[in-house]
């Protein structure tokens, strides 16, 4: 597998979240997390970035370990984030964004400012807009763009519909659908079912720090109960 | 009535000059405590070394070429000096704010008791550049012609460091560390480097400034403390992180503190720290400071 989890523990201060976490994303798969709040999903994923330290276990992507590197060395392994909250600059214009991320480093073939634009004609129209006056929507947007930016084989997105119109969510899922079909692989931890049946090829469930189930997406739609204890739902 | 104007438009160009040089160096703090969460204490000590540099290269009548010197060696001296403060307080870089004030607190002590060593106790008075000497008629008042200078040296780098900041690449860099500084680090931007740079640049200024104001204020143990707190006072009325929140605080402490001295000579401290109360009162988070966190 392109993504490899293994036994992935980490917390804050004395307390531990993550026991041993195990999962698997492949190259142009999506893999929908789910889980009740408190499950640990964002901590995996700030651990995965290495913004929080990982404890034990092991990450390996394209069978690199990235355990134990900063956060800007991950990234330029290949793993970006489209973080819970959009976590945007709000005082940076939609420009500005890009040429921070954008400006660096020299471009083969990979995303540039007028891919992001395209993809996104809104936020083209909003190049010299502060960040911060976005609506909700075009914020992720941005968070999506300066994610692709980067260039990533793997893209970690933390609820990207959370607050977000039903119209802006199903956007949000073509998104990830041309993403994935690019060859990128996906981590969606998400609330919102619909958007996870719509483009996850598989489903995982995290329970108190672990990964308790993992199944194709198919077959979770196909058991309701499956849904309703494990995340409360449906 | 012209003597009263005259009195109050020296106090009003008085202010400006000493808000200029505030500014100078409360940028330096704002922007390290905006991207590092550090607030330097070393900052009022990083002045007054400066000062003690331009008493030290500009010796008793200054020409220009010794004068540009004095802010040459004063640059090159802050922006080490920085670059090395900031190695020092990386380790901290996740503990409280507590132990990095007592740290950057314990370098304000050991380089106060340094320059009191290499310079003694007395006052150290410099003269300005001699091109700069004399004064000229201001509305009916003279006025010394250095500090009118002071005055478009701190508005001329007020408006570069605004234009760096604001409108320049690597000041969307800066100010995108001050708001989310993970998120930077997740672009891909190793940030330890813009920390260090913009740390030297930071104390850099402060250097420079203590050459610039040594003129005015002269060189003298104690003098770190009162620029400190000054410089301290702008910071948190203007709003931690912000440039343009240094800016406005600068101008505002500049004329509270010379008006308060003119006005209400044995109360001035209470001015100045009533002035800190009621921005205080009125936005808890300074005048441009962010709601939730820090911005520019």
């Amino acid at each position: 597998m392109f993504l490899q989890v293994n036994g992935l523990c980490s917390g804050y201060g004395r307390g531990t979240v993550l026991h041993g976490v195990d999962l698997e994303v492949d190259r142009g798969e999506v893999l929908g997390l789910l889980g009740r709040n408190g499950a640990g999903k964002s901590t995996l994923v700030m651990t995965m970035l290495g913004l929080v330290p990982a404890r034990q276990g092991s990450v390996r992507l394209d069978g690199r370990e990235i355990v134990g590197l900063r956060a800007d060395q991950v990234s330029r392994h290949g793993i970006a984030v489209v973080p819970q909250g959009r976590r945007i600059w709000p005082g940076l214009t939609v420009g500005e964004h890009v040429d921070v991320v954008a400006g660096r480093r020299p471009k083969a073939g990979g995303w540039s400012r007028d891919g992001v634009f395209d993809l996104f004609p809104n936020l083209a129209r909003r190049v010299r807009q502060p960040a911060g006056l976005l609506s909700g929507g075009e914020q992720q947007m941005l968070a999506i763009a300066r994610a692709l930016l980067t260039d990533p084989a793997l893209v970690l997105m933390d609820e990207p519909s959370e607050g977000l119109a039903p119209a802006v969510t199903r956007q949000i899922g073509e998104v990830i659908g041309s993403m994935a079909a690019t060859g990128v692989g996906i981590l969606l931890v998400e609330q919102d079912l619909r958007l996870v049946f719509a483009t996850a090829n598989r489903v995982a469930v995290m329970e108190k720090g672990e990964v308790a189930h993992t199944t194709d997406t198919g077959t979770f739609r196909r058991q309701p109960e499956l849904a309703h204890t494990l995340l409360g739902v449906g | 009535m012209p003597s009263i104007l005259a009195s109050n438009l020296t106090s009003l160009l008085n202010g400006l000059s000493i808000g200029f040089l505030l500014f100078t160096l409360a940028v330096g703090l704002t922007l390290v405590f905006g991207m590092m969460d550090v607030l330097n204490l070393a900052h009022g000590a990083i002045y007054l070394a400066g000062a003690y540099i331009g008493w030290y290269v500009m010796g008793a009548d200054p020409t220009w070429t010794v004068f540009l010197a004095a802010l040459g060696v004063a640059a090159v001296v802050g922006l080490l000096a920085g670059g090395a403060l900031s190695l020092l307080v990386q380790p901290l870089a996740s503990r409280p704010h507590l132990d990095q004030a007592l740290l950057t607190l314990g370098v304000a002590l050991i380089l106060a008791e340094l320059l009191s060593m290499a310079f003694g106790d007395d006052v150290r008075s410099v003269s300005p550049p001699s091109a700069l000497a004399g004064s000229v008629d201001v509305a009916g008042g003279s006025y010394p012609i250095y500090r009118l200078f002071l005055i478009g040296v701190g508005l001329a780098l007020a408006v570069v460091v605004y234009l760096v900041v604001e409108r320049t690449t690597v000041g969307a860099l800066i100010r995108a560390t001050v708001a989310d500084r993970d998120m930077v680090s997740a672009v891909g931007v190793d940030n330890r480097k813009v920390r260090i740079a913009v740390f030297g640049a930071g104390v850099a200024l402060a250097t420079v400034a203590g050459v610039f104001g040594a003129p005015v204020y002269g060189a003298r143990p104690g003098l770190d403390w009162t620029i400190l707190i000054l410089a301290l006072v702008v910071v948190v009325v203007g709003g931690l992180g912000s440039i343009k929140g240094a800016l406005v605080g600068a101008l505002l402490i500049g004329q509270v503190e010379t008006f308060g001295r003119s006005l209400f000579p044995e109360f001035a401290s209470f001015v100045l720290f009533g002035a800190l109360a009621l921005v205080l009162i009125a936005r808890p988070r300074g005048l441009f400071g962010a709601p939730t966190g820090v911005k520019v």
